[in-house]
């Protein structure tokens, strides 16, 4: 792979996973947010390719293509189902609003480049500079489960930090050992199982799932 | 001598863009609105309608409302004239325009403003409630979408060490490279919702509309007949070609002349027609299949240009 078309096309899908995490502030629907969590998960998988084809790693190769199954395609289609099964699928009225909330993942965006430096300085390669579209996927992620009310954003939200822990551990050390990758990955799924069946059973008990109304329930 | 050869052929140069953006303005609308009929199952119009419309409305007798004022009649003269300058010295058909020199981003997009501002102004001049609605919902939207072009000038400017317009279209042209890098693919994301945005088209304005409720730009215009009609609706397409031409030779130079010469300058004008006349039939297509947001949705649309708009400039800045 030669160096400008390396470059070009590693900036390119780190910065596809910052947008989508961005996007996912942006669209109220929730099956837009997943897809674009999907897409999250193969620009992610597309990131640890690209390393792997440049460094002739064949295991981070095997690593990307674990992450794009899981991330871009089991995740989302669990969610997907979740979404289908909600009849408000929108996120109506989260704590923030859509324009403050994307003003603040700009800002969110900046103190990650702040934040970074001293790490980019470390790791003098072009993968390190992009260390810190890593960190700002998380801090978005964060921002995310923070301010929106549905459960399935709030699961988003979680898989945001995860994607962005993932993408600064690739861009950082030239990816996680083969084991270290799969035992995460795992646990996400699980944890997403989890959740999901944690969802459809609120769902099935109280009808929604606002989890704001449920608090109100135990007033 | 030399020197006055080189004026005549800016002369020349400057002419031809101006003939070419008035001439293709008003058939770009026509070919989008012959697509959007297509589409919709309608025969639709000529082509060429706009035009015999424009020749209608020029022939009519000139009236003015009682009370307005001579702002009133500056406001299309001031939208077009801009439009005039702009084309001129744009890099549309050829990256060395007359005064490529003093064609900044900045510059360029403030005379661009220049006729949108004149003409709200020239709208609240009447007194109509309408006329205020639609300067009033026109400047809202102008002032969200002006911070997200600017900032994106900025991201596209930072990599190139210049905001001078030609020397932006040639660096996409010596170095594609460039064009895919992704700070300008964030800008490019904030251009296409700004030009939306400042053209008027459907997700923020719909052009056909005359619906009190929902109408942007027709409010403002509605006070105007004849003649002045006829010369706000010239710069608004003028004002259409400007900024998709833009758009195109900003992220897709080639076929833009690089060398003097009356040949090189009939290709160039033979791109950008082309690649104009494309982006307009995608941009009805999509108007066919999309519906006009709510006007308290936009600022949602524009804070999202706004934030692609920042992360071009961010990584930029930091990545670079």
């Amino acid at each position: 792979m030669s160096d400008p078309v390396f470059v070009s096309t590693l900036e390119l899908s780190a910065g596809l996973v910052l947008l989508c995490a961005v996007v996912t502030l942006w669209r109220r629907s929730l099956s837009a947010i997943v897809k674009a969590l999907a897409v999250q998960g193969i620009a992610l998988g597309a990131v640890a390719l690209i390393l792997g084809l440049r460094h002739h790693d064949g295991i981070l190769v095997a690593v990307a293509l674990l992450v794009v199954v899981a991330k871009g395609f089991v995740i989302p289609a669990l969610l997907g189902r979740v979404v289908a099964g909600d009849p408000t699928s929108r996120e109506a009225s989260p704590l923030v609003n859509v324009p403050a909330s994307l003003v603040g993942a700009g800002a969110l965006t900046f103190l990650a480049y702040g934040a970074t430096g001293p790490v980019v300085a470390l790791v003098p390669t072009t993968a390190g500079r992009l260390i810190p579209l890593g960190f700002a996927t998380l801090l978005v992620g964060f921002f995310a489960m923070a301010v929106r009310r549905k459960s399935v954003s709030q699961i988003v939200g979680l898989l945001l930090v995860d994607n962005g822990i993932a993408l600064v551990a690739f861009l950082a050390t030239a990816g996680v050992p083969l084991v270290v990758e799969l035992g995460a990955s795992l646990d996400v799924l699980l944890l997403v199982v989890v959740l999901r069946v944690l969802a459809a059973q609120i769902g099935t008990r109280f009808g929604a799932l606002d989890l704001d109304q449920l608090r109100e329930l135990h007033d | 001598m030399s020197w006055f050869g080189g004026a005549l052929a800016d002369v020349a140069v400057g002419g031809a863009q101006i003939a070419a953006v008035i001439v293709g303005g008003p058939l770009l609308i026509g070919v989008m609105r012959k697509v959007r009929a297509r589409l919709e199952g309608r025969a639709g119009s000529k082509i060429h309608q706009p035009w015999l419309d424009l020749r209608k409305l020029f022939t009519k007798q000139r009236m003015r409302p009682e009370h307005s004022s001579w702002v009133f009649g500056v406001g299309p003269v001031v939208l077009v004239a801009s439009a005039l300058v702009i084309a001129a010295v744009f890099p549309l058909a050829t990256v060395r325009p007359p005064l490529g020199q003093s064609a900044d981003f900045f510059v360029v997009v403030f005379v661009f403003l220049l006729g949108s501002v004149a003409l709200a102004l020239a709208a609240l001049d009447t007194g109509t409630p309408f006329g205020g609605m639609g300067s009033s919902r026109s400047m809202t939207i102008g002032a969200l979408a002006e911070p997200a072009l600017l900032v994106a000038i900025l991201a596209m400017s930072i990599p190139a060490h210049t905001s001078n317009l030609p020397a932006l279209v040639r660096i996409g042209l010596f170095h594609p490279e460039m064009i895919a890098s992704p700070e300008r693919l964030f800008a490019l994301g904030a251009f296409v919702i700004v030009i939306l945005a400042e053209s008027g088209r459907i997700p923020v304005d719909n052009p056909s509309t005359h619906l009190e409720l929902t109408m942007i730009h027709e409010a403002m215009v509605l006070e105007y007949a004849g003649p002045d009609l006829g010369l706000i609706v010239l710069g608004e397409s003028m004002r259409l070609v400007l900024l998709l031409g833009l758009l195109v030779n900003l992220f897709v130079p080639w076929g833009v002349a690089e060398r003097p010469g009356a040949l090189s300058i009939l290709i160039g004008i033979a791109a950008i027609s082309a690649k104009v006349l494309a982006i307009g039939i995608a941009i009805a297509i999509f108007e066919v299949f999309s519906a006009k947001l709510r006007f308290f949705r936009l600022p949602e649309l524009l804070a999202g240009g706004f934030i692609l708009a920042l992360f071009g400039a961010v990584t930029a800045l930091a990545v670079r």
